[in-house]
């Protein structure tokens, strides 16, 4: 704790009374009256000198005044606040648990929040599965912008166009931000989720849903408002699936049907809302528009029972992203390469249909 | 609080697409005369309808990252920002003048939002492309002896698309620094893959006016010019096509003065910036010339 902190509090009381989890402090005729009900603290009648006195026994409280009613963004002190559970834990818990290193995760990125001697806050932002490595051992970025560069590439250096896709890089590290830095890293990581996930706490959240979200498309993309047929909604609940399932996007989808309509398939678990389809579901929503128009035909195949089994394994594992743990040699595998392509000389013509049944009639 | 928010298309494909809005904005952010500077954009995060939300200044400019006036700025990016009352007649724009208007977004309470036209559009953009001919060649009084070729993506899908194209040509002539000046077109005659036939020039600069560089300006445009028969090979600058020396700049809206032109928008929409805009164009020509 330093002076100023408690400068700070002094003058909060004179003008018109301080007060922050746990801690009241105001100023009348008679002095100052400082009081925590939590510790059995309530004293009136202070000298500044008291005051002074009863800080120092109590700074954990004084220091977390300081903190919390510096002027910033009220989403950004919510997200913050957040971060060290200041509107559950009580002073004490809370900074034995900071002092032990308490730390929480937003998407994939472990918010780790540090206290130094005089209580303020410093913040480490790393990757979730990163939280166990020395510090010394990640690269070492300081400007939130560095964010941007970092988040576009997955470890394979493949482009990530959906931010809050569960593909965020590992082996960096942003040790030693203040608390506008590590808010606004965690914009660049994960843009606006701060603002929609305040919203949210505040009831104040616009979802717009699958409908209106389509109803306003114009361009190329207008033609996705034709796949709405009054045939129900189950061709949105298997865009969901397919888009917004855990596994391929950390929000978590508010977004239904219409407004009185919600979707059968489950929103996901994640920290931050999602409050409309995102351009990358209107961009898909527009093929399977076009693809969904088609007729369907009965075709005739021939296969094995394993051979069957083994396309709805090649299905599943290309829709899963396993391809790439399958092993080289793990025949037993049914989606293996080595099967697949044994699958592919026996059953495909030369023209590469499968069974050698023509795609369209001839 | 002042906040500057650039608007651009983004890709979900391309990787680079959003490189040149982030360089530009960082730009702007290092002069020092915003309180916020973001990005936004159509195909990455954030996305338009959600950047406004992000702010805590309640006086916004917002540019958008655009070479010309159309479907982008007069329908797409007004809707998703849900600005308030927009109507483009507010611009009173021949298709190549829409300078600001300034609204309310139903987004956000109590912002003022300034939508500027265009960047590629604006007057300083013609000083964007004759920079972008001086780093290309690496020549600050490049001019005489050289053709200057302004290419377009082509009048078919929106007219204001070749105005502005013409505007910037026009200009660039009148200045009489080059020997000549031609528009040139993807998809239109006259067409960029005929280049050599429009010069008489033995060295002519071509420069694509699109924002960032991808499928247009490094595959196709470079392929259909003959600098290469594969893209994925490169090319040399200047490479020679028919005698005469080619030197291909790629999308102007990488070269850094472009961060001026963004500046210049805001400033004429009322933003106060000081002398920042002389401080970028200081700078990024001493960048330009490294």
């Amino acid at each position: 704790m330093h002076a100023t902190q408690v400068e700070r509090l002094a003058t909060a009381a004179r003008e018109g009374g301080a007060e922050r989890d746990g801690l009241a402090v105001d100023h009348g005729d008679d002095g100052f009256r400082f009081s925590i009900p939590a510790e059995g603290v309530d004293e009136d009648g202070l000298t500044e000198a008291d005051l002074d006195r009863l800080a120092r026994e109590y700074p954990d409280y004084v220091t977390n005044f300081a903190v919390w009613t510096r002027d910033r963004a009220a989403a950004d002190a919510a997200f913050l606040r957040w971060a060290e559970r200041a509107d559950e834990l009580s002073v004490p818990e809370r900074y034995d648990r900071l002092r032990e290193g308490a730390a929480r995760t937003w998407g994939e990125v472990r918010v780790a929040v540090l206290l130094d001697e005089d209580g303020e806050r410093r913040y480490d932002l790393r990757h979730e599965d990163d939280a166990g490595v020395p510090t010394g051992d990640l690269d070492r970025y300081d400007d939130p912008l560095d964010a941007r560069s970092l988040v576009k590439t997955d470890d394979d250096g493949r482009y990530r166009p959906l931010k809050a896709a569960p593909s965020l890089p590992h082996g960096w590290v942003f040790p030693d931000l203040d608390g506008r830095a590590a808010a606004e890293t965690v914009e660049y990581v994960y843009p606006a989720t701060i603002a929609n996930w305040h919203l949210e706490n505040e009831g104040e959240l616009d979802v717009d849903h699958w409908r209106e979200t389509m109803e306003r498309q114009s361009g190329i993309y207008g033609v996705v408002k034709t796949w709405d047929r009054g045939e129900g909604h189950e061709h949105v609940n298997w865009v969901a699936e397919a888009c917004c399932d855990d596994s391929q996007c950390l929000k978590r989808r508010e977004w239904q049907y219409d407004e009185k309509t919600d979707l059968d398939v489950d929103g996901g678990d994640g920290v931050f809302p999602c409050r409309e389809p995102c351009s990358l579901v209107v961009s898909a929503a527009r093929k399977w528009t076009r693809l969904e128009a088609e007729t369907e035909r009965t075709y005739e195949f021939t296969l094995t029972p394993s051979e069957k089994e083994q396309v709805e394994a090649v299905i599943d594992a290309v829709a899963d992203g396993r391809t790439r743990d399958i092993r080289e040699a793990d025949v037993k595998d049914p989606a293996n390469r080595y099967r697949t392509r044994f699958l592919r000389a026996k059953r495909f013509d030369g023209a590469g249909n499968l069974s050698g049944t023509p795609t369209d009639e001839e | 609080m002042q906040a500057l928010v650039i608007v651009a298309h983004g890709s979900h494909l391309n990787p680079d697409s959003s490189t040149p809005t982030y360089t530009h904005a960082d730009t702007v952010r290092e002069a020092g005369v915003f309180d916020e500077v973001r990005t936004a954009f159509w195909k990455e995060e954030p996305h338009f309808r959600e950047v406004l939300r992000t702010l805590e200044s309640d006086e916004v400019f917002v540019v958008p990252l655009f070479v010309s006036e159309g479907y982008f700025t007069e329908q797409v990016i007004p809707r998703e920002l849900r600005l308030d009352g927009f109507d483009v007649e507010q611009w009173d724009s021949d298709g190549t003048s829409a300078d600001s208007t300034t609204l309310s977004a139903t987004d956000v309470a109590g912002k003022t939002v300034h939508y500027c036209g265009p960047a590629g559009t604006h007057d300083a953009m013609t000083d964007v492309i004759v920079r972008r001919a001086e780093s290309v060649t690496g020549d600050p009084d490049v001019g005489p002896g050289f053709g200057l070729a302004v290419v377009g993506h082509g009048t078919e899908r929106n007219e204001n698309s070749a105005k502005a194209i013409r505007y910037h040509t026009e200009r660039i002539r009148d200045l009489d620094r080059f020997d000549e000046v031609r528009d040139l077109y993807m998809d239109e005659d006259p067409e960029v893959d005929d280049v050599t036939e429009f010069f008489e020039s033995d060295d002519v600069v071509v420069v694509p006016l699109f924002i960032a560089d991808g499928y247009h300006t490094q595959e196709d445009i470079p392929e259909d010019m003959g600098l290469t028969d594969d893209h994925r090979t490169g090319w040399d600058t200047p490479t020679e096509v028919d005698g005469t020396r080619i030197w291909y700049a790629g999308a102007v809206g990488t070269e850094e003065l472009m961060a001026d032109v963004v500046l210049e928008r805001a400033r004429d929409a009322g933003a106060d910036v000081g002398d920042a805009v002389e401080r970028v164009r200081e700078a990024t020509r001493r960048a330009g010339a490294d």
